[in-house]
Parts: C-alpha cells; structure tokens; sequence
C-alpha cells in the first residue's frame, strides 16, 4: 500500500453516527444517530445514548439504575442463547418431559409486588431472573430447553439487553426487510448482495442507478465504492424519489460525494444516438410518472404485515426471539425504523464534519463534465430497482447508457415484468448472457444432536434479470 | 487491461479498445465461454469457425465478430455463412465461469452472499484459505481494491502457483498475495494478527483453524467457514462458541427461469375440445373469445429451469466477540 488510506471500517461508535439498536435479540431493532440528545426508551425507561460513544461495535449493553452500562466481557457470548445451552444440552440424556406440566398459573410464588420490592432495593434484572427461578415450583421439571427458554423469557422482561451493531448495506438490508419489508420492495439482503456481484461493483465503477427502494440499492452501491467512482441516480419524471435510507450507512463525505441525482431525461438527452427515449415521448410516461405506485404501496403493506406476522411466529417457536415490533403497520411507514427526532436530519447544531451534514448534500446534479464523460464512455455498471413499474421500456432506455461490455441487473419484486423485459433483450439483441434467477436462502439451527433448517424461513427475496450489454451490429455497420 | 481496475483509467468503457494482451471472454452461448489472451497473429477455431485475434483488436468490447470458413459445420450453417461470438470485457462473474477447475469452486450466489456477510468494503483486508482454483480470491480482491489486501492460502504448491498465474495474467497481483501454508496445521501467520477485517475458510477441518482465526481478526470482525457437510459445519460451529458470537449457517442457492415466447392451443381449437375438463374449460371463456379464433396470440411464457444445483455448501458465518 502506498499511501495510507483511514481505516476502511471505523470499529468504535462517535459521536454523531449512525448505529443500530438490536433490543432483546432482535424483538427490536432500530437505527437512532448518536447525538447528544439521543434517547432510547426500553420498556418504561428512556436512556440516553450517550453511553455509546467510542464502545466498539458489537459491545453489548444492560439497563443500570442510571441507563445504559456496558456488559461484562463474559456477558457478551451469552447473548448467543441457543448456541450456549447446547454443550450441557446435548450430553445429558434428556428424560424430563412436559407431562407433569399443569397450566393452572400457581407455579409461580413470587408476586408482581414481590418484584416491585427487589426493584426497589436496587436488585438487578439478573438477580430478579434468579429469584423467579428459585421460586417457580415447575422449573426443575422443565427440559433444559425449555428451562432455557424459560430463563431467556424471563431475561428479556426483567434484564433487557441492547446490542450494538454497525450499520453497514448487509445490517440495514437485513433489518429493513425484517421490519418493513415494503419500504425496500421485498428486497431481501442475499439478493441485494447479488444485484451487486452481477452488475460488477467494485472500486472505480460509473453505476447508473434507478432507486425505488429508498436509497437501499444507493448506499450499498455507495460503500462498495468505497470514495471512488460514481453512483447516478436516476428517475423518472422531475422529482427524484427519496434515498433517505443512506442516512443510515456511515458513509464517509468521500463516499457521499460521490453520489449524484439526474433525471433519466437529461441522460438520455446527452445521449447521441438520436433514439427519443421511448418512455420519454408520450405513451409510457403519463403511466410511469404518476405516482400510480402509491395505491400499490399500500397494498404492499398490508401484505408487509403478513409477512411480518410470518416473522414473529417464527420467533416465537424458536424461543430465541419474541415477536418483532410491528411498526410496519403504522402510517408514517417511511420514517418508523428510524428514530432519530432528535437530531435533525441535515445535522445542524452538531458537529460540522459529521456525516449527517454530508447526507444532506449526497445526490447533487453531476457536473456538466462528468456528463460528458458519460456520455462518451458509458456508465460501466447498471442495477435497476423499481419493484413498482414496468422495466421492459425503462431498460431499454437505459441500456444504451452503458458502455459495451457492461453488466446490469434488474431487480423486481414479481417475475412477469422481468420475464417481459429479458423477452425483449432476446428480441432486440441488445444484451447477452440474459439470465432470470431467483436466489433461495435458508437458515439453519446448528446444535449438537438438533441441526435442523430453522422451521420457518423467508420464502421471497424477490427476482432478478441479469446481462451484459453488447455492441450492436447495427451501430457497427453504422459506424464503418 | 486489469480485471479490477486499480485507477479509474484502466476500466473498460465504451472508448476502450481490445489490444494486444488483454484478456477477453469469448462468448459463444451462456454456458459456452472461455477467456482467451490477445495476441498479434493468432488465432481461435471452434465450432463457429476461425477467429483472427487481429479481427479483434481495436474492437470495442463487447463487440460480435465473425469467424471465417474452416470452422465445424453445423452451427456455422444456422448462423448463415459464418458463425460469431461476442468478445467481454472479463469480470469476477465471467472469470468464475472459465477459469479452469482445480478444484471445487464456488459460484456467485454463495460469493455474492459471502461478500456481503464478510461485510467487505475497500480498503479492507481479509484472509482467506484455501485458494482452490481462485473463484472467490478474485470477488474477494474486487471487493478490497484499490488499497486493500487479500492474502490466501493453500497447502497444495502447485495449485498456489497456479492460482498465483491466474492473478497475475488478470491484474490483480497487487491485490492478492499467494502462500503455501497449511493453515489447518499452523494457523495463519502471527503478521496478520489483529489485523484482519474478515476471514474465509475453506477447509476440511476448519475447526483446527478457528482459534488462528480468532486472533487474526480485528473485534467484530466477520468469520465465514464453507462446508459442504453438514458434519463440518457442527464442528466448525463448537469451535465458534469461545470467542465468536452471531453464529449463523445458511444455504443459498439459485433458481434460473426461462422466458419463451408461446403460443398456447386454445381450447376452442377442434382438437382439444375432447374429453371432460377442456369442455368445463370452455364455459368459463366469454362468448366472444370463441368465435373464428382458435389460434391464440403468443405469450411470453416463464418457467422454472429443470436442472438447477441442489448444494453446494454450508455457509457459517460468525462474529469475533468484542
């Protein structure tokens, strides 16, 4: 290495970031922005943040008399409740069953005013747990996976745990399509990963980017290009849509830099060709402008809360986690996995060269001469996630975009417009190497003697049209 | 030309030309291609006839050139006079689909999620072993570039030096250190201590390389082990629980459809109106519908693809405790 670059991945919260709040072991997951004001309410607790800055990533937290407080190095691998009560588990042969389980709400001597007195003499959540346990008349009888479950029930009422997690485009991937799925099309974190292995991101690349999905595809184009390159953002009609979600990565100001906004109109009109867009030309355009989408996001939430509710069962069966929040349902569905109210969003009143003020200025107009630039050279990559509209048209304005030899990969959350759009390249010739393809991920439980796949598994990551785009005979003849 | 450009002038655009000593993927059908060196003079022959690598030069990629006659006949014949192929800029994803197969490779579902789980952004550095036939080693270095680092490891010299080769003719040696090491006997070197972003493994025993793994990874650094068996990965997993945390094994694997365009027979056809069901069929279909047309317009039609892989490994991916 040459130069010294900073350290690609900054390990320690600071002040001003952005993290991500993992609460019980995923029954809540929430972004906030580390600013001095910044709270979390925990039950009927609010706590200040602050405790936060300058804790490694991945440093759990307990809820102390006086908010937050960093939990023991040893606590940290108990937060892997299902991997630690295997090795006891499994060597002992488990004869106990639940036949002498009778649900008739005595097993239990200690009173709701029992514990309100150890709280008030300062017992912590632990040692409330503990006296639970001693005092359950059914606990000894109980399986030790169910004792374990038992005991984590209890945990998560009485010892609350919060994780910290860096945000990065796999954590935000994973938590949005947990929480609100709809929000990012049903875009699941295997398939985002795909759309940019086959687009070819890397450092350096000119990404031409169409981003319905809230700024999700943006910013995790935006970290693989690490500062370098370009991500275009491109829409259709005059507004661009929201990419709010790259608030949430940490993008460096480098990394914000390079990510500019232009309607697809001015690309194409830079465009020499002399083809008129045809989405650009009456027919296609009153339908895709309109914001014709928006009745459709609302069906897609309430099937986001199926989805969601599909979730929860999980959990629950798992004994792992409880239900999800679910805040999805809610109306303000844009904003709801991030609360960060209090701090305002363009990050005035904190520190100057905090990203938070970056955010604000990312998707600036590309300069005249990167247009030019583009317009000679072809962007080198190309991802499209608009699982809302029709693609076959839009592709086939975006394709001439690229340079020769460049990949792309469209992403939809259903297959008919996808296969309609590979249809046409198959017709037009203006792509090889189409594939449609849907990737299938399942998760599996990996414990002594019980290795199974997990028993509910997401079935939908949504689908993907991928190619590469090819020089075309007709532009050759053309040209010689 | 690099496979992973290392300054924002050495990637391929549209102003790009092929010249003498670049690497192309000839393409002749999606599951037909190879990389092929450029060079004054010669020549490639297959079934679509007989390439002159001086047709190519100073073609934009991604360019379709024509062969001459002297090639295998069949295909010639249906291309109408003289078969083609398309000339690609090669990438990671092309790579994994002609590099020679050493050994068992991975393929891009499982990379692209291997990536992403690694949490791999420029910059970083990451540790790998085996290299095998350098599938990964080479997303793995698209991931890292301009100022990262991946070192890989493999106990087999000649695959090493192979692979070495192989990184070499694309580009990418600044990007990735070849060793001969084995890992599984003796960890990976005490250098990278602490330094370490991410870790892939892929072994036989991985659980013998665990503890190296967990001091040469930075805290909350990512650890993915790969197994095909189920058993390995149990192990590797008991080996996890001291010092990593987040343990999580996933299978990913890849459904392709295929689009046609089809013309389905109309039930109303005279043919098809015999037996009970097309009959049933018919009343659900609007009086209209039926008269004077029992050919129905085509339809792009999708189905799944009938041979898809079934495994092709565990994906265990952990955290270093902090």
């Amino acid at each position: 290495m040459d130069s010294t670059p900073p350290p690609p991945i900054r390990r320690e919260a600071w002040e001003g970031c952005s993290v991500l709040l993992d609460i019980n072991d995923g029954d809540r997951l929430a972004f906030f922005r580390l600013t001095p004001g910044a709270t979390v309410k925990i039950g009927n607790k609010t706590c200040s943040l602050q405790p936060l800055v300058g804790r490694p990533f991945g440093s759990l937290f307990r809820l102390g008399a006086d908010g937050l407080v960093p939990c023991a190095a040893g606590d940290a691998t108990s937060r892997d409740h299902n991997t630690r009560d295997g090795a006891d588990g499994q060597t002992q042969d488990e004869t106990r069953d639940n036949r002498s389980l009778v649900d008739n709400n005595t097993a239990q001597n200690l009173s709701s005013d029992d514990i309100e007195a150890m709280k008030r003499d300062g017992a912590t959540g632990d040692e409330i747990v503990e006296a639970l346990i001693a005092n359950s008349s059914t606990f000894g009888n109980k399986t030790v996976f169910s004792q374990e479950k038992y005991k984590l029930k209890k945990q998560k009422k009485y010892a609350p745990k919060v994780l910290l997690r860096r945000p990065s485009a796999r954590s935000i991937c994973e938590t949005y399509f947990k929480k609100t799925p709809a929000r990012i099309g049903f875009m699941r974190v295997d398939t985002l990963s795909l759309l940019l292995s086959m687009a070819n991101i890397g450092a350096y690349s000119d990404v031409l980017v169409v981003d319905m999905v809230g700024g999700l595809v943006v910013g995790a184009v935006a970290e693989r290009l690490g500062g370098t390159g370009y991500v275009c953002s491109t829409y259709l009609g005059s507004a661009p849509c929201s990419i709010d979600i790259i608030r949430m990565f940490n993008l460096s100001s480098d990394m914000v830099s390079r990510i500019v906004q232009a309607p697809l109109s001015d690309l194409c009109s830079m465009h020499s060709s002399g083809n008129t867009p045809s989405l650009l030309n009456g027919g296609a355009e009153g339908e895709m402008v309109e914001p014709a989408v928006v009745p459709d996001e609302d069906a897609q939430a309430s099937v986001a809360q199926q989805v969601d509710t599909a979730v929860s069962d999980e959990k629950a069966q798992l004994s792992t986690d409880q239900p999800t929040d679910m805040e999805v349902s809610e109306p303000s569905l844009d904003e709801h996995p991030v609360q960060d109210e209090n701090s305002s969003l363009d990050g005035k009143g904190s520190d100057g060269n905090l990203n938070a003020s970056k955010s604000s200025k990312a998707g600036k107009a590309p300069s005249p001469e990167k247009m030019k630039y583009w317009k000679e050279h072809g962007f080198s990559s190309l991802i499209v996630a608009a699982p809302g509209h029709e693609v076959e048209h839009l592709v086939a304005d975006l394709l001439p975009l690229l340079s020769y030899s460049a990949p792309f990969a469209i992403y939809h959350q259903y297959l008919d417009p996808l296969a309609k759009c590979m249809h046409s390249l198959q017709v037009s010739k203006m792509a090889i190497g189409l594939q449609l393809s849907e990737p299938w991920l399942r998760e599996y439980q990996v414990l002594p003697s019980r290795t199974h796949p997990h028993m509910q598994m997401n079935a939908f990551g949504g689908y993907i049209l991928s190619g590469i785009r090819i020089h075309n005979t007709d532009c050759m003849i053309a040209n010689k | 030309m690099t496979m992973v450009p290392l300054d924002p002038s050495s990637k391929p655009t549209s102003q790009r030309l092929i010249t003498e000593g670049d690497t192309v993927v000839v393409y002749e059908r999606h599951d037909a291609m190879r990389a092929v060196a450029v060079r004054a003079g010669g020549v490639l022959q297959n079934r679509f006839g007989v390439f002159r690598h001086d047709d190519w030069i100073g073609r934009p990629f991604g360019s379709k050139v024509f062969g001459s006659c002297g090639g295998g006949g069949k295909a010639k014949a249906k291309a109408g006079g003289g078969g083609f192929v398309h000339l690609l800029a090669p990438t990671p994803e092309l790579w994994t689909l002609v590099l020679s197969h050493r050994t068992q490779i991975l393929y891009i579902a499982d990379i692209s999620l291997v990536v992403a789980y690694l949490e791999l952004v420029p910059g970083c550095l990451v540790l790998e072993s085996g290299t095998g036939s350098g599938s990964l080693t080479t997303s793995l270095a698209r991931a890292v570039a301009p100022h990262g680092q991946v070192h890989t490891f493999d106990f087999h010299q000649q695959r090493a030096a192979s692979a070495r080769e192989d990184f070499e003719k694309n580009g990418l040696s600044s990007l990735i250190t070849v060793n001969v090491r084995d890992v599984q006997g003796e960890g990976f070197p005490e250098e990278h201590c602490g330094a370490a972003d991410a870790v892939f493994l892929d072994l036989p025993q991985p659980w013998l390389a665990i503890p190296s793994v967990g001091s040469m990874l930075k805290k909350d650094g990512v650890l993915c082990s790969f197994s095909p068996c189920i058993e390995q990965v149990q192990r590797a997993c008991e080996a996890m629980k001291t010092s990593f945390t987040d343990i999580r094994t996933f299978e990913i694997l890849l459904r392709t459809y295929e689009v046609r365009d089809v013309a389905l027979k109309s039930v109303t056809s005279e043919e098809a109106c015999v037996g009970p069901l097309p009959q049933k069929r018919r009343m659900l279909t609007s009086p209209g519908e039926n008269t004077g047309c029992t050919q129905r317009s085509s339809s792009i039609l999708v189905r799944p693809c009938s041979t898809a892989k079934g495994h092709t490994g565990y994906l265990t991916f952990a955290r270093l405790c902090v």
